[in-house]
């Protein structure tokens, strides 16, 4: 790697050749503060618009500070970056800031997990010396994202996010000036614009202008009503993540606490959607060998490659993208919703309970579960199959509220029957995982014959799109794999294009997968989170004694006492579902 | 989601407009530029068959409009009058000329009077300091106006409205 030499500080250092200030100052362990910046480099996505003014810098010779994000180191180059000047600017550039920014810091969902609040505090913030307008705007409130603009510090990383990374194109920065804001096109709510609700802007936002919408509140109060039966399902991501709300480091798998604290707050069945995540495989493989097998019997109706259909970003995102393409996906409803389903019938009928007495919650690191869980079709007679979905996030606000101390309570178990689970449905909740777990039982169920190996390390992984062939004795599948929806977007467009050769595609709309996910613990830019998520998950796979969906017992007996087989006619009711299209055509009209 | 509605002709001429560059994203403004031409200004509908054709976001297009003063989403008048509020023009009393159409067409910048006879718009310098302040109605240039000036303007398309 070629080199320059620089001093920053007075100080000589080495780096590496073409870096910006930021990243030469990083490499030799040199912090300048920044705000707008973000960049995953896992996950090669950068936001630098050079637009907030926070990591300005003094470059000897040159008359005006340069933002450090944005200018490229030169030979010889002498950087200042603790002079009065330059703390000054930075102070006055956050004022300005904050000057057209609210100061309920105290009462924000953000407290203590904002950027700009640990800005102000870094560099000692203790009076606004700028009185200005301050702008207002209606708060936006969709069924999964709150946008509060009276927040929007414009550093447009939710718009990297929505266009670059998930090419949703939901959000953009509008107007100039004063009256610069993020927005949907025409100022329309988030609702009518193409928003997926993925989160991945929320995941980035530093403050508080895009949040979750809380439904702590309800979950308590139907906690509180005694003629409630409340049942509580986990996604496989939550356990890997949720430590780090109490302090945990990433990658700490808490799924003994969290169920032991579920039980706390005094839900009546703590339940795993790890166990749906199973049933879901038992359907979701049943389909893709049934349109295989259709297939190399030369049925030419057949829709080749199947892609997932677990996430709901992405099935939100076809049916606003590519609706021409909504007969692909496989039909199997995603776990949450199998959950909701299996609960509300199967179990509320050994309870001997109606399905209006039981709620079912479920704790998502996603927001649009959200979504998902209000969709129509999920419900019976208005109630619906999964009563409320909370993020990761939310479970943590309520431990900390009903003062349970995470740090020191017992583990415990789930319970029977649907918190039995497989490491086939715990990997889930990582990218590359659906697609393992559906190999695992496909391979058994096709070939006839006992995998031995069940860890495809082909399939794991960062890489954006990912992509192997296995044998299924003689018959070759070949498999991809795409994570974040701009790379699932280049897979859709070979299968328009009739360029595909997949068999099976597996799709999460969030970078990483749902470890990711737009309801997680904030990452505040740091991917190596992800990776630890993702290695806890693999872990509590491989602690497992049970890894095949088709082999968790209480998935056996579900089938045995309730469904019958995979596919049946009872289980296409429950379990599967069908898509619409949700584009928004302009249309066309005769002169 | 706003439903949406376009003539096939009007669909025809952006794809054009697209096509003529080459349907490149990176043409954007360009593109805006000749539809606002074409059209004399850019409607929901016009933007939405743009951003499909050149295979971007509406709100991208839409952050683009709403950015540039040049690009309106209200249909200009039949006589468009834009006063220079350049530096020069503005020194010699391009505000006072602008408050006076303001104040006679009862509109605001950004407006079109209710008989689409006039719209109002500043702009940033047209070049001819030597004559400030200046304005233009279509492409017709008024130099060193006064506040009596402003009326006489108006008054010269009184008579010529087509029907």
């Amino acid at each position: 790697m070629d080199t320059i030499n620089i001093k920053i500080d007075n100080k000589n250092f080495q780096v590496p050749k073409g870096a910006t200030i930021l990243d030469a100052a990083k490499s030799v362990g040199i912090n300048i503060p920044t705000l707008c910046y973000l960049n995953l480099h896992d996950l090669n996505t950068i936001n630098k618009p050079a637009g907030c003014r926070i990591c300005v810098v003094e470059v000897k010779g040159r008359k005006n500070l340069v933002p450090a994000c944005a200018t490229e180191c030169v030979a010889g180059m002498e950087i200042l970056n603790q002079t009065v000047r330059v703390l000054n600017s930075r102070k006055t550039v956050l004022e300005l800031i904050l000057s057209d920014h609210p100061t309920d810091c105290l009462i924000c969902t953000k407290n203590g997990h904002c950027d700009l609040q640990s800005m102000a505090m870094n560099l000692g913030i203790r009076e606004i010396h700028y009185k200005g307008e301050q702008s207002h705007y209606i708060k936006d409130t969709s069924p999964a994202i709150i946008r509060d603009m009276d927040k929007c510090i414009v550093c447009r990383r939710c718009v990297t996010m929505c266009n670059d990374v998930q090419t949703v194109g939901a959000l953009s920065a509008i107007n100039r000036g004063f009256m610069s804001v993020v927005a949907p096109a025409f100022e329309m709510n988030l609702e009518d614009s193409p928003c997926t609700y993925c989160g991945q802007c929320v995941a980035v936002c530093p403050t508080a202008a895009l949040t979750e919408v809380d439904h702590t509140n309800k979950v308590i109060r139907e906690l509180a009503n005694p003629k409630k039966t409340v049942v509580v399902q986990t996604a496989p991501a939550v356990r890997a993540a949720l430590g780090e709300e109490f302090g945990y480091e990433p990658g700490t798998l808490v799924t003994g606490k969290m169920a032991a604290a579920l039980r706390d707050l005094g839900f009546d069945y703590v339940f795993d959607t790890d166990f749906a995540a199973d049933l879901t495989i038992m359907e979701e493989s049943a389909e893709l060998l049934d349109r295989i097998t259709r297939h190399l019997n030369g049925d030419e109706t057949v829709k080749l490659p199947m892609l997932t259909s677990c996430c709901p970003g992405w099935v939100n995102f076809f049916e606003q993208h590519f609706p021409e393409m909504k007969d692909i996906p496989s039909t199997a409803r995603s776990p949450q919703q199998m959950f909701g389903s299996i609960a509300k019938t199967y179990f509320a009928d050994k309870l001997g309970i109606k399905r209006e007495d039981m709620v079912v919650v479920s704790i998502m690191p996603c927001l649009a579960k959200k979504y998902e869980s209000q969709r129509e079709e999920f419900a019976t007679n208005g109630n619906p199959d999964v009563d409320y979905s909370l993020t990761t996030r939310e479970l943590a606000r309520l431990i900390k509220q009903a003062n349970i101390d995470f740090d020191s309570i017992e583990p415990q178990d789930f319970d029977h029957p649907m918190g039995e689970s497989s490491g086939a449905g715990v990997i889930f909740g990582t990218t590359g995982g659906v697609i393992e777990a559906a190999v695992r039982t496909a391979y058994e169920v096709f070939t006839k014959e006992k995998l031995h190996k069940v860890e495809f390390q082909q399939l794991r992984g960062m890489d954006w799109i990912r992509e192997t062939t296995i044998d299924f004795n003689g018959t070759p599948i070949r498999i991809g794999i795409a994570h974040g929806l701009g790379n699932a977007r280049k897979l859709l467009e070979e299968i328009r294009d009739g360029k595909s050769h997949y068999h099976a595609i597996e799709i999460m709309a969030c970078p990483g997968g749902c470890i990711g996910g737009g309801g997680q613990p904030f990452h505040h830019g740091d991917t190596n989170i992800l990776l630890a998520r993702q290695k806890a998950l693999y872990a509590a796979d491989k602690a497992k004694v049970i890894r095949k969906s088709h082999e968790n017992p209480a998935i056996q007996k579900l089938y045995r006492e309730f469904l019958g087989s995979p596919m049946s006619k009872k289980a296409h009711e429950l379990l599967h579902t069908q898509y619409f299209d949700k584009s928004n055509q302009v249309e066309i009209t005769k002169d | 989601m706003i439903p949406m509605k376009i003539s096939e002709t009007s669909v025809a001429k952006i794809e054009e407009i697209c096509r003529e560059f080459d349907n490149d994203k990176g043409e954007l403004i360009n593109v805006l530029h000749k539809a606002q031409n074409a059209f004399g200004y850019l409607p929901e509908e016009v933007q939405k068959v743009v951003a499909q054709n050149l295979n971007t976001s509406l709100a991208q297009v839409y952050g683009v409009v709403s950015f540039y003063s040049f690009f309106t989403m209200v249909p200009k008048g039949r006589y468009p009058i834009n006063i220079c509020m350049g530096t020069a023009c503005y020194v010699r009393g391009a505000e006072r000329v602008l408050n006076e159409f303001k104040g006679l067409l009862k509109i605001k910048v950004g407006e079109t009077t209710k008989d689409d006879k006039f719209s109002l718009s500043s702009l940033r310098c047209v070049g001819a300091c030597g004559l400030a302040p200046v304005v233009l109605v279509g492409e017709k240039v008024y130099g060193r106006v006064t506040l009596d000036n402003v009326q006489e303007i108006l008054d010269e398309y009184k008579e010529t409205v087509p029907v």
